[in-house]
């Protein structure tokens, strides 16, 4: 299915949210994750099914003032 | 002398809160930070590359400075943004601290004060400590402190500008108007002296990044800075002279020489 991912377009067959974070090895990195705009918490990957047409963030620490 | 600034029951003794972003390289960044001896520092969050994940490099490195994280939520345009990042950034960097943002103009990047307030409001009811990023207007400080928030951040000018302190009345009269709120002077100092200046009306504390990561030496400025600010507190404590309008001697008349 189509997820845009961080306002990228791609193609992944993964189910739930925790999926794809691992898929794209993110399972060791400290991330906060959003989908559609709602904020999904660490516990509440796992159970986070996603559909096609999703927007999901993921953020990282950065710079900020 | 012990004179620290108390924040959401949380004591600092360095009342320069430091920026993170836009410094040349990292370990200019770090030495910065270091020279200006602020113990809170600002982070914000934002998406992370998949192939380079620059964020976690960042946050291994501040996590060993050992400073309090203060995240914010620069750059979001609506109340569910600024609130949906808190709630991200509360669980990245584990703190009930927030540097609420919410911009409501792209060129002056001045604060929506209206969205400000329904953030903090929504968020203070969550259990965040949250420091609005706001403007010097009493009425909405009023209300910001209303809906729970203990700090206040008013601009001094607009962020990255390093203009200084546009209107020192009005940050006076809030200075006298919350005489009990711990003020930060937020976004706008270009110059030491600028902060000196702030500090000199009673401000608690200065919040700035730019003055100190674009200037030519960000590891001399952030030494400045920290000068400045501890010489505009300790003249704060010492009651300044009143200015007046015409000239008086400092040198006594009385006893002059070749006085007829």
């Amino acid at each position: 299915m189509k997820l845009i991912i961080n306002g990228e377009t791609e193609n992944h067959d993964v189910q739930t949210l925790a999926e794809l974070l691992a898929y794209a090895q993110y399972t060791e990195s400290t991330i906060a994750t959003a989908v559609n705009g709602e904020f999904v918490p660490k516990e509440d990957r796992e159970g986070c099914h996603l559909s096609d047409g999703d927007q999901i963030e993921i953020l990282a620490p950065m710079q900020g003032g | 002398m012990t004179d620290p600034v108390t924040f959401y029951d949380v004591p600092v003794q360095s009342r320069l809160l430091l920026g993170t972003a836009r410094y040349p390289t990292p370990e200019i960044l770090k030495e910065s930070i270091t020279q200006s001896q602020a113990e809170i520092i600002t982070v914000s969050l934002r998406r992370e590359s998949a192939t380079k994940r620059h964020g976690q490099d960042f946050w291994g490195m501040i996590q060993q400075m050992g400073k309090h994280i203060l995240p914010n939520t620069a750059g979001c345009h609506s109340v569910k943004e600024a609130v949906t990042t808190a709630h991200m950034a509360r669980e990245v960097f584990q703190t009930d601290w927030i540097k609420l943002e919410l911009i409501g103009d792209n060129d002056t990047l001045q604060p929506d004060v209206f969205g400000l307030v329904e953030a903090a409001k929504i968020l203070c009811a969550e259990g965040f400590k949250v420091f609005p990023y706001t403007t010097d207007d009493l009425i909405v400080a009023e209300r910001l402190l209303a809906v729970g928030c203990c700090v206040l951040m008013p601009w001094g000018a607009p962020i990255g500008s390093g203009r200084g302190l546009n209107d020192p009345y009005s940050l006076r009269t809030m200075r006298a108007y919350f005489p009990n709120i711990p003020l930060v002077v937020d976004a706008g100092i270009g110059l030491p002296s600028h902060a000196a200046q702030a500090m000199e009306l009673g401000y608690d504390a200065i919040l700035l990044n730019t003055a100190v990561a674009k200037s030519g030496d960000p590891v001399v400025m952030a030494t400045a800075f920290a000068k400045a600010i501890e010489a505009g507190r300790q003249a704060y404590l010492a009651n300044p002279m009143e200015m007046l309008d015409m000239a008086a001697p400092s040198t006594p008349v009385i006893g002059k020489a070749f006085d007829v």
